[in-house]
């Protein structure tokens, strides 16, 4: 894993180091300028702890005007920045260059202004997704897209990964909720994309820059919808003798005109692994099991909960269990919510991986993936985000057997090459970064990739922003592609995780 | 038929309009246009074409004949059609199995030629326009899974795909949607379905002053309802709906309610006690007539046969009542849709004078407008669309990204864009 291939290392802006840390230190305040080893430590990875590598230097830049005299002064001297926000994506999307400027954005860290009345909260980006919830919650308000990691995640990373979460198919992704954006351009320009009306003037920046991995500017400014919490939500627990059952279920729901505020289906290895590891009170005989959940008035949660207990009976299901309370409802949940935790009692590492496919083709999909759990002799739990088509297989193996190693990382590249196969996507919602970036070819063909690069270029000519990140630099399709945790140690080991 | 059979043999480059009916020729007209530097009319079912600049492109191409569903999955909510395949088509097919396009694409037809015409789907991705729903379920580019299209160098380029959730690469659906055909041509469009909801119903509240109506709307917005659509039609157009269960004729404020029938008759009736609403002040439409009002409202029909100007305005909530007020003046007519932030507002006369007034104080308001309909002598030299200088920059850079001499769409958003 070390192996990985970042862009060349600029020798001479190795050698000017001690000119660049006082040249920015006279930009912004000094002590915002990290440049001993010892500081710059805490920032060598994000989420993808397999990756590691020290920045040259690390600011923390307090305005937005920080932020453009160090982008300008990095573009006019040709220095690569790389933007990171509270450093938990699982994709190394803030992965640092060793010739790089890592720009911390730590210092964002508040909630400008809360508007009511247009129903949406102005923001910095380094504040946490949850603490947009927070702050309006007592008012009876909410922000939609929960991605599992929202209690440590920063809506500024959200909006540079286009951050999912379990309720996406009713709700959207975080580009569906978000509403404007301030942002700095490589060049220092600074402007803003969007605001507190629902669209836009002219091309849809707003769309462009998020889950643009922090390639076409650095975020400095956030604003987005908040949503009237349901007056109620409930959610049943369905076990299934096969996938196929499940999967059937699934399309029925759909069918049938109900949309769920979440769906979740765990194949038999992980509902045993998270019934024993959190005693959820799961149908541990089940081949699969699902949780739906409904959200709404009374009424409208009722008719839907009632619809789904006809089909899930119509489709065989071996146990159905709706919730009495919200007590009972989050037990529900949390078992699926300790899915990271309880595969790591059963293997020293596992991966995680993050495809898209089809809701249709997920029996398609399982069967693949337990054909090549035997081809390469390694276990597997599945988690799937039914809703919208997010697949999240487990690949357990122990790191210090190189050819375990080695086979997982195999193993996960199939996975994902059959995801697109069977026409979905390489990832669903933790983003390329570096750790799907030789993958892209199997999306998308040169023309594609090639029409990317362009735009990338027309902002930030000399790829100095997050270059390495997204489009492959190999030009081959590399087998790589996964989450690595060892020892159920991840870089937040205490976020639960997609 | 015969001009496809000259495709067949070989494209007639002298021939003035395009009408490709496979993407095949479509690539070979813009690489020969590319090559030669020439300025594209990209054209659909002509009922947004006359939104937009002027603009002087020696050719057409006319997408009207590469049409056709390609996939169309009701469990995977997709469905991935030809670009140039009409609107009705496509809603005609998903209602067989009780979907729709839940951004409710307007129809433009009965304000430019007094009759319907829904356009095809790729006019309405290049519009971006979205109907009532749109603060609840987003807008054109919310839906837009994924596409096909042709670049600016004949490159045949995609992005997205079928699936919800996708965050390989940069999202392109985005920046093409609402780029008025002047980025890529589109080929093929894979866009997100939904369910049509089994009950709709409205609560149409007579009033006839805006501010009054938009507390109604703000506090409706603001309450778990959850309403699906929100719109003033003040007392000059309350005699443009004529339904069974409507009990006055003057100004109205209307609420649409969706979802299961016995929830949708719990949320009118808690909504109308949250507005404090008294018995003879409100009345309920059912689902016929909770179809005709919306659909006269997504069609705009009240402005039908209308001479006027027609401007979209469109701000945040808490503006929307201090821009109709500083704009409105004895002449003027409007509506609010989108729960209060999306005017639509017709000018008798309209300068450049006028203009820049309107310009400045939506823009004043943290929104911006969009010119419609407007009178021939004034379009030549009137802002169509609004830019502040720097986005005009990116936008330079990112039309040059994707059509680098220009050809397509010249001039129709911006010039020299």
């Amino acid at each position: 894993m070390s192996s990985l291939q970042m862009p060349k290392v600029d020798s001479s802006i190795l050698s000017k180091k001690d000119k660049i840390v006082s040249d920015i230190g006279r930009i912004i305040n000094p002590k915002n300028v990290l440049s001993h080893p010892d500081e710059l430590r805490p920032f060598e990875t994000d989420g993808l702890t397999a990756y590691r590598q020290m920045p040259l230097v690390v600011v923390m830049p307090e305005t937005v005007e920080e932020v453009s005299n160090i982008l300008k002064y990095c573009n006019d001297n040709k220095v690569k920045v790389v933007p990171r926000g509270a450093g938990t994506g699982l994709s190394g999307g803030s992965l640092p260059l060793e010739d790089c400027v890592l720009m911390a954005m730590g210092k964002f860290n508040k909630i400008l202004e809360i508007d009511y009345e247009n129903r949406c909260v102005v923001t910095q980006p380094c504040v946490t997704n949850l603490a947009i919830t927070h702050a309006v919650q007592d008012k009876g308000f909410y922000y939609a897209p929960d991605p599992s990691s929202q209690i440590a995640c920063s809506i500024g990373g959200n909006v540079a990964e286009n951050s999912g979460g379990v309720h996406s198919l009713k709700y959207g992704a975080t580009t569906n909720n978000l509403l404007g954006i301030e942002v700095v351009l490589m060049d220092g320009t600074i402007t803003k994309f969007g605001g507190k009306a629902m669209d836009s003037e002219g091309y849809d920046f707003l769309g462009l820059m998020t889950g643009s991995e922090g390639l076409l500017g650095v975020i400095t400014e956030v604003t987005v919808k908040i949503l009237k919490s349901p007056e109620i939500i409930k959610a049943a627990l369905i076990g299934f003798p096969t996938i196929e059952d499940a999967g059937n279920c699934v399309a029925e729901i759909i069918a049938e005109g109900c949309i769920p505020a979440g769906m979740e289906i765990m194949d038999k290895a992980l509902t045993k692994a998270t019934n024993d590891y959190s005693k959820a009170g799961y149908p541990t005989d089940a081949e699969a099991m699902m949780i739906v959940e409904f959200d709404g008035t009374e009424h409208e949660v009722e008719a839907y909960i009632e619809k789904v207990k006809k089909i899930a009976e119509k489709n065989n299901s071996s146990s159905l269990k709706v919730s009495k309370s919200n007590e009972e409802r989050l037990k529900f949940w949390a078992g699926r919510k300790a899915a990271f935790p309880a595969c790591g009692v059963l293997a020293p590492d596992y991966m995680c991986m993050d495809g898209s496919i089809p809701r249709g083709k997920l029996a398609e999909v399982l069967r693949e993936i337990t054909r090549l759990s035997k081809k390469y002799d390694l276990p597997v739990a599945n988690a799937f985000h039914a809703g919208d088509g997010n697949l999240h297989p487990l690949i357990m193996f122990d790191a210090n057997d190189k050819n375990s190693l080695k086979k997982c990382e195999d193993f996960g590249a199939d996975i994902l090459k059959y995801c697109v196969k069977v026409g979905g996507a390489l990832t669903g919602e933790h983003g390329v970064g570096i750790e799907k970036r030789e993958l892209m070819c199997e999306a998308f063909n040169d023309k594609d990739i090639q029409q990317q690069l362009t735009i990338k270029v027309a902002l930030d000519p000399n790829s100095l922003l997050n270059p390495g990140k997204v489009y492959p630099i190999l030009r081959k399709c590399a087998e790589e592609g996964r989450v690595h945790v060892h020892g159920g140690k991840t870089k937040f080991p205490d976020i639960p995780r997609f | 038929m015969e001009e496809k059979q000259n495709f067949q043999t070989s494209l007639d480059f002298n021939q003035n309009i395009f009408k490709p009916s496979t993407r095949e020729e479509i690539v070979e007209i813009v690489k020969n246009c590319y090559k030669k530097s020439i300025p594209l009319e990209i054209s659909g079912l002509q009922s947004k074409n006359k939104i937009g600049r002027n603009f002087q492109a020696e050719k057409t191409l006319d997408l009207s004949n590469y049409k056709g569903i390609i996939d169309y999955k009701p469990e995977e909510l997709y469905i991935k059609v030809k670009a140039g395949t009409p609107i009705s088509e496509i809603e005609e097919e998903l209602k067989k199995n009780n979907q729709q396009l839940a951004f409710e694409p307007n129809d433009f037809g009965y304000l430019f030629s007094g009759e319907s015409n829904s356009g095809s789907i790729g006019g309405v991705v290049a519009c971006n326009f979205a109907g009532s729903r749109r603060f609840k379920v987003g807008s054109v580019r919310d839906h837009l899974l994924g596409f096909q299209g042709v670049n600016g160098k004949g490159e045949t380029i995609k992005s997205g795909g079928t699936v919800v959730k996708n965050v390989t690469g940069y999202d392109l659906c985005k920046i093409l949607s609402g780029s008025f055909g002047t980025l890529t041509v589109l080929t093929e469009i894979s866009i997100k379905v939904l369910p049509k909801p089994e009950t709709s119903k409205t609560l149409i509240i007579k009033n006839p002053h805006a501010k009054k109506a938009l507390d109604y709307l703000g506090q409706s917005l603001s309450s778990s309802t959850d309403p699906s659509g929100g719109v003033f039609y003040p007392d000059y157009f309350g005699k443009n709906f004529i339904l069974n269960d409507l009990t006055h004729d003057g100004g109205l404020t209307g609420i649409r309610i969706e979802g299961p029938t016995n929830s949708v008759d719990q949320r009118i009736d808690r909504l109308s006690k949250e507005l404090a609403l008294i018995v003879n002040e409100f009345s309920v439409l059912d689902n016929v007539q909770t179809e005709i009002f919306w659909n006269k409202t997504k069609n705009l029909e009240v402005f039908k046969n209308s001479k006027s100007n027609l401007i979209r305005i469109v701000v945040p909530i808490s503006e929307t009542l201090q821009v109709i007020q500083k704009l409105k003046k004895d002449d003027l007519n409007y509506f609010i849709d989108w729960g209060g932030s999306l005017i639509w507002m017709a000018f008798d006369h309209l300068n450049s004078k006028i203009l820049s007034e309107i310009k400045e104080i939506t823009k004043n308001h943290q929104g911006y407008y969009t010119l419609i309909k407007i009178e021939d002598d004034f379009k030549a030299s009137a802002d169509i669309f609004t830019i502040d200088p720097i986005k005009y920059k990116i936008s330079e850079k990112i039309k040059k990204s994707f059509d680098p001499k220009r050809i397509f769409n010249p001039g129709k958003m911006y010039t020299g864009i």
